[in-house]
This record gives structure tokens, sequence and C-alpha cells, in this order.
């Protein structure tokens, strides 16, 4: 199917961008890479009557550093945060977790802003960016910009920290420099949604855990950050066994779905698993 | 409607286009480029699989309007001067296709693959295609074309 009619178009600066949605209010609908909104309304679950393409924006793109952050803008494509060697090297959890997000095409147009704005429960990108956590450059009327920690951006289901009139314009990311990283993906057939995921990044000395920092994917209606298992892992040796004990409570507290891939008690059951997974390959053991 | 200007196949075209219009449709309807196919309504299987500026997207989850400035290559770009490409040789050769839907898509996906990792391993192979789904072959003999095709040492 086809989406429904609507208005195009597409601003050249963050300022006129924010004009036109002002300007089309309720009517508007931001377009990043398209890859969870152009579905969307081909499946006619949404008809906006204009759209706002954000992809001729080029303060939206790349990747700088600045001191000790990594500044990524919105319009940066996974394929471009997979190329990137700063991405790697100062935030290796979410070059781990963008690897396994859906297939290359989808990776070539999908956007780090999408994704976090799109906030899918589901989505491969809001646990890295917990565990690392980013902060998020938000800009609204008149071109007034905040900055919105990841631990206060995923407010609910689909629902983040931007509001209608508002842009996502830049993820920073304090770098992670010398942290081990993993993402640990579970899947039933390749090119599948997370059942659950769990992002971790942990700094060693000596063989043993000094900081670690943990996120979950599809355990509840947002992605969560594990804080006490975070703190229980301090000072532990990287065994199984000692990362056994500190991650079995991961999924206190979490309210994960239950759907055809597995009841809420099953992906429960999975966070424990996938996170001593997870913690151990990013401990390096 | 929208103008907009895409070189497709090597040849610039300018036409008036609705901005819903998905690149797939607008290749297909308006320029007869009937080699680039729809299998699917959810951009799961990558049989419309072309390259947009030179790297693999999937033309149904494309707007034409977002290709304006750009340059598309789909399957029947591939070929030069009636010569197959090595891709497409490879295919035809390892036996690659049983009904042929996914073919134009997974051709173009193998290419940008190949662009991309020259030597991939089977693993390699296997994930890079992971976006293209074959209702027939179970895959073993895309995988060998891919191989071929890389032993062939081809880039595009
Ligand atoms: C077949 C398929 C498989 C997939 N598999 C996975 C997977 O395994 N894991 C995964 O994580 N994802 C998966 N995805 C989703 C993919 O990651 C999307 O690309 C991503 O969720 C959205 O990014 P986008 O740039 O394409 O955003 P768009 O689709 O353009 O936009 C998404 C939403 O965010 C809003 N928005 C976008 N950018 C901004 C901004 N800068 N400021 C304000 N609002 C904004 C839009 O208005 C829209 O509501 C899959 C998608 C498909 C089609
Ligand atoms: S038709 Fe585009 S992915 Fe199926
Ligand atoms: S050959 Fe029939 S779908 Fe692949």
């Amino acid at each position: 199917m086809i989406p429904a009619q609507f208005d195009y178009v597409a601003p050249e600066t963050v300022q006129d961008a924010i004009a036109a949605l002002a300007e089309h209010g309720d009517d508007a609908k931001v377009l990043a890479g398209g890859q969870s909104l152009l579905p969307i309304l081909r499946m006619r679950l949404n008809a906006p009557g204009v759209i706002v393409d954000l992809g001729r924006i080029p303060e939206l793109q790349g990747i700088s550093e600045e001191g000790d952050h990594l500044v990524i803008g919105a319009m940066t494509t996974y394929a471009a945060l997979l190329a990137s060697e700063a991405v790697s090297t100062h935030a290796g959890v979410l070059s781990k977790a963008i690897h396994t997000v859906a297939d290359p095409q989808i990776r070539h147009r999908g956007t780090i802003g999408g994704a976090l704005v799109h906030a899918d429960p589901a989505g491969d990108v809001g646990a890295p960016a917990l565990a690392l956590g980013a902060e998020l450059v938000i800009a609204g009327a008149g071109g007034a910009t905040r900055t919105v920690a990841a631990d206060d951006f995923f407010e609910d289901l689909f629902t983040t920290a931007v509001r209608d009139g508002e842009l996502l314009t830049q993820v920073r990311v304090p770098k992670h420099t010398g942290w081990g990283a993993h993402y640990e993906k579970f899947v039933r057939v390749s090119h599948q949604w997370s059942i659950v995921g769990v992002a971790a990044t942990v700094r060693s000395e000596a063989g043993s855990i000094a900081e670690a920092r943990v996120g979950l994917t599809n355990m509840g209606s947002t992605p969560l950050r594990a804080k006490a298992v975070e703190e229980a892992l301090v000072g532990r040796p990287a065994t199984d066994e000692a990362v056994r004990a500190a991650v079995a409570s991961v999924a206190d507290g979490t309210n994960p779905p239950s759907d055809l891939n597995g009841d809420s008690d099953y992906r429960k059951h999975l966070a424990t698993v996938l996170t001593r997974r997870a913690v151990l390959a990013a401990a390096g053991a | 409607m929208t103008r907009i200007q895409v070189t497709v196949d090597g040849v610039s075209y300018s036409d008036d286009v609705e901005p819903r219009t998905l690149l797939v449709q607008y290749l297909r309807e308006s320029l007869g480029k009937t080699g680039t196919v729809v299998g699917c309504d959810t951009s799961n299987c990558g049989a419309c699989t072309v390259h947009l500026d030179g790297v693999s997207v999937k033309s149904c989850n494309v707007l034409a309007v977002q290709a304006d400035g750009h340059e598309v290559t789909t399957i029947e770009g591939l070929a030069t001067d009636g010569e197959l490409h090595p891709v497409q040789q490879a295919f035809h050769e390892c036996h690659a296709l049983q009904c042929g839907y996914c073919t134009p898509g997974m051709i173009m996906q193998a290419v940008d693959l190949l662009n991309d990792n020259p030597d991939p391993s089977e693993q390699e192979i296997r994930e890079g295609l992971e976006g293209n789904l074959c209702r027939c072959t179970g895959y073993h003999n895309i995988v060998k074309a891919v191989q071929q095709a890389a032993k062939a040492g081809v880039t595009s």
C-alpha cells in the first residue's frame, strides 16, 4: 500500500525545520531515515498532512569529538556509525548494538535520532544510549535548546521527552575509552527485533570489574537501565560464578511484555542469562 | 506535485511526482523499470533493493522525493553493453534462483556486500543478505554464487 497524500517540505536548516513544525502544528510529522515512519504511513496507521524531511539539513549529520564527548548528529545513519572508528573506540557498546539492527539496507537509511525518538521498546539503540549515559540535545521554538539525560528521555511506549514542535538534534556520548562492550540480542530467526537484548559496557582493572553499565531492551514499555546490577558488579572478578550472582536480580521490578515470542516470565529468565553473557563478554572473560 | 531530478541507471530524469510516491513505484510506473519488484508490504523481503548513491536501500521504503538530486542504480543498470555483471553471471552459473522473484534484490544486495567486503566468509555473506528473503532456493546456491563472484574479484 502507499501512504495517504501529504505535502512535503525539505528545509535546509534546523531553524527552518522548527518553523515548519510550528506552522503546521499537529498536522506535521518529521521524516528522518523513514525506516519506521514510512512503513507506518504505508499501513495507514498515521496520515499527517505535512512531512518535514530532515534529510537535507547538513548540521544534523556527522560525528565529531568535543573533549571527553562524542557528538553525533541526529541524522547520522547506522551505517555511518558502524563505519566510525571514533564510535567503536569510545562508545563500543553502541557499535555492537547497531550491528544487530535490521539489515544492511535499513542500516544505510535509518538514523540514530529516528531510532531514539521512535522509542520502540524492542529497538536496539535505547539500551546502549542508557548504558553510555548519553545526553540528548533537543531544539524547540525559536531555536532554544535543552539537554536531557538518557535516564530521563524515555517516558513510555513510543514516547520520549521530545515534544510536538521539537527536534532531537544531537546525541552527546561521554567517551568510554578502554571499556569493554557487548550487546547480547536474543532472537529466534535472523532479521528479527529483540525478544530481549542486553547492552553491557565494563571497565576492568586487574581482572576484576571496576565499573559496569547495563541497559535492557524490551523488558518494559521503555528501555531500562539496570542500576542495581551495575552496583552489584563493582569489584567482582569477571568469572561466571561471580557475575551470575551479581546479575541474578536483573529482572526485579521490570514489566516485560507477553507475546507470541515469549511470555513475561520467560523474558525475565532470559534477561538474567543474557545479562551474564553480555557482562562476561564485555569484561573479556 | 513536487519536481524531482534523479539519475537512474546513468540517465537523468526530471519529473513531477506526488510526495507520497515510493521510489519503487516511481521506478516501475513512471520509468517503466519493472526489473525492480515489490515482494512485501513491510520492508522485510528486500526484493525491491536498489542502490542510492552507491549503497543498497529498499526502494519500497524511500520516497521518490528523497531521491531528488541523487543517483539510483537498479538491476537493469548492472549489465554493460549486453555483458552480464559478474554477480549476475555467477547467479546464472550457480543456479542461484528458482522462481527468480527475489533475484533482482538479491543481486543488488550481493553487489553492495562485495563492494563493502570483497572477500566475505560464508557467515558474512549470509549476514549481508539478511534483509533479502528467498522462498525457493534455501539460499545455498545464492551463497555459492556470491562466493564465486568474490573469487572472480568483483567490484561494481
Ligand atoms: C524490516 C525492518 C526491520 C527492523 N529491525 C529493527 C531491529 O532489529 N532493531 C531496531 O532497533 N530497529 C529495527 N528497525 C527500525 C529501524 O531501526 C528504524 O530505522 C528506526 O527505528 C527509525 O529511524 P529512522 O531514521 O528511519 O526514523 P523515521 O522512521 O524517519 O522516524 C521515526 C520517528 O521518529 C521521529 N523523528 C525522527 N527523527 C527525529 C528527530 N531528529 N527529531 C524529532 N523526531 C524525529 C519521526 O517523526 C517518526 O515518528 C527495523 C525496521 C524495518 C523496516
Ligand atoms: S518490497 Fe521492499 S522490502 Fe519487500
Ligand atoms: S528464487 Fe524464488 S524467491 Fe528466491
